[in-house]
């Protein structure tokens, strides 16, 4: 059994600062496990947002020495024991306490976005039929745990707090969802536009690399829905085509 | 108080990570300051761009020039006394405008040359960020014109490797058929770039991405699926094919330079 030190962020919306703890780790042990040892022997009053402890729930993000993680996903043995390991809250949110974060405006954004908006029913019964092709590109943002990982290490909201004018990387996986549902007739385009910004998205990657549902953020969500503004607003060709096709 | 008042920014390079991440865009911007300073001097060049059968890739098509591979012939007479010619400045903006526009070079030359982010959660240079929402990176949204002239460029280059069969004996001025190292370099770039063209962002968009429906049409999934293939692994097809096209500059110039031989194989 190894004694490891830990470097928690402690404090609240006011400020705080790191906390050095020492737990013993056995094998195994993730680092929420190690936490939650931290809790009972020397923090009582550490506050820890978790649920599942099976990388379902999307509670227990935080930035495990200065990367966005899952605590309950993350393996003590795949950190370097040597050095203390910092523990800190996301940073694209505002903190409550702790490594606890208020994350309301993500779903305050959700809101916003238009809901879905299925097509007339197909049967007469009020059924509609979809084709597996059509709806395997959606199937994999429904994985998306909403856990914000990739909002926290999205430099458009963490760098530059662009949280009125872009609505972040989950939120645009959630649109792509709709955007390319086979029973979807809704257009979202202008929004993404006008008031998600997406034009803020650099397609740097970041939010893919953290996603702990492996969901190819970027490439399968966000260029994408990019393309089709481009379709839409940009691209003069396809405009005139759409002049003579009677598209508007 | 606003939601975001209590936020904090990070100075520049400021980050809790404790891995070497600045090694990935450190190795970006050497690849690409490497590729752009050699394509620059070869582009100024104007000369050993050919070499038998083989035309230099940076020159492909020769629209005006010397050599026997010109479409149009010499450089024109308009051509304006004062600016340097080239027939490589005639075409080199298309590969280099459709490199420029990739949504996979944008994300990694943001990263690399501009620290917007240097890396994933790591400290920016500057506060003010207006991405790609508008003026000027809002032109970004041209890459599917360039990708039509990439596509365009692909035929060109795929001639040039059916040129590159076909050797001229110096004794009787016969034309036979053959098999030199450049030819096969010529081929490697043609199928490298094939490679990283057809697996486009915009292309996939265009082939399938645009519509919700793939069922009832065949064909569009099939496409669809295949430049889904080759664009998973876009970037690696983008460096390999940046590689290749470079070499084929260097082998087609050292050869001409009668610093390398072409070994024949037939
Ligand atoms: S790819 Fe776009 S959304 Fe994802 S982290 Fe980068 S800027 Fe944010
Ligand atoms: S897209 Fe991935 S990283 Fe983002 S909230 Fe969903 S599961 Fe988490
Ligand atoms: S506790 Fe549910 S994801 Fe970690
Ligand atoms: S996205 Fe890279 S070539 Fe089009």
């Amino acid at each position: 059994m190894a004694s490891v030190t830990f470097k928690v962020w402690r404090g609240d919306i006011d400020g705080g600062e790191f906390k050095n703890y020492k737990t013993d780790i056995s094998e195994g042990m993730v680092v929420l496990d190690a936490l939650f040892q931290i809790q009972a022997d020397a923090a009582n009053d550490l506050a820890i947002r978790w649920n599942c402890k099976a990388g379902k729930c999307g509670s227990c993000s935080a930035e495990v020495n200065g990367y966005p993680r899952l605590m309950c996903m993350t393996r003590m043995s795949s950190l370097p024991q040597d050095k203390p390991i910092k523990i800190e809250p996301m940073k694209s949110f505002p903190v409550i306490k702790d490594l606890v974060c208020d994350v309301s405006w993500n779903y305050e954004a959700k809101r916003r976005i238009k809901k879905f908006k299925p097509r007339k029913p197909d049967a007469a019964d009020g059924t509609w039929r979809m084709q597996q092709e059509d709806v395997d590109r959606v199937q994999e943002f429904r994985k998306c745990i909403e856990c914000f990982l990739c909002q926290d290490v999205c430099h458009v909201l963490r760098e530059h707090h662009l949280h009125e004018h872009f609505i972040g990387p989950s939120l645009l996986v959630y649109t792509a969802a709709l955007e390319m549902h086979p029973l979807d007739v809704e257009d979202r385009t202008e929004d993404l536009r006008k008031h998600q910004g997406i034009g803020y998205c650099n397609i740097t990657k970041c939010c893919t690399n953290v996603c702990p549902e492996h969901i190819t953020i970027t490439d399968n969500a966000i260029i994408p829905l990019k393309e089709r503004l481009v379709d839409k607003f940009y691209d003069p060709l396809k405009k005139i085509l759409n002049l003579f096709s009677g598209k508007s | 108080m606003a939601y975001t008042d209590t936020l904090q920014r990070s100075s520049f390079g400021q980050t809790e990570r404790q891995d070497s991440w600045w090694i990935q865009p450190l190795a970006i911007f050497l690849g690409f300051s490497a590729f752009i300073i050699y394509s620059t001097w070869a582009a100024f060049q104007g000369d050993n761009y050919h070499f038998g059968p083989y035309l230099s890739p940076f020159y492909s098509p020769e629209i005006f020039g010397g050599s026997s591979h010109s479409l149009f012939g010499p450089k024109p007479g308009w051509w304006p006394l004062w600016l340097p010619f080239s027939p490589a400045f005639l075409i080199l903006w298309v590969p280099v405008g459709f490199r420029l526009t990739c949504y996979y070079y944008r994300g990694a030359y943001y990263k690399a040359f501009w620290g917007d982010p240097p890396a994933c959660a790591v400290g920016e240079p500057r506060k003010k960020y207006r991405g790609e929402a508008s003026f000027p990176l809002i032109i970004q949204n041209i890459h599917r014109y360039f990708l039509y002239l990439a596509l365009m460029l692909i035929i060109f280059l795929t001639y040039d490797v059916w040129n590159a069969l076909w050797f001229v004996d110096p004794a009787t001025g016969q034309k036979s058929f053959g098999l030199g190292i450049g030819t096969f370099v010529l081929a490697a770039n043609v199928i490298l770039l094939s490679c990283y063209t057809l697996g486009c962002h915009s292309l996939r968009h265009l082939v399938g991405g645009f519509t919700d429906k793939f069922s009832g049409s065949p064909v569009r999934l099939k496409t669809y699926q295949c430049v889904s293939c080759l664009n998973k692994r876009h970037m690696f097809w983008a460096w390999m094919s940046l590689f290749v096209v470079g070499f084929s500059d260097i082998y087609i110039r050292l050869c001409a330079m009668g610093i390398w031989t072409d070994w024949r194989i037939l």
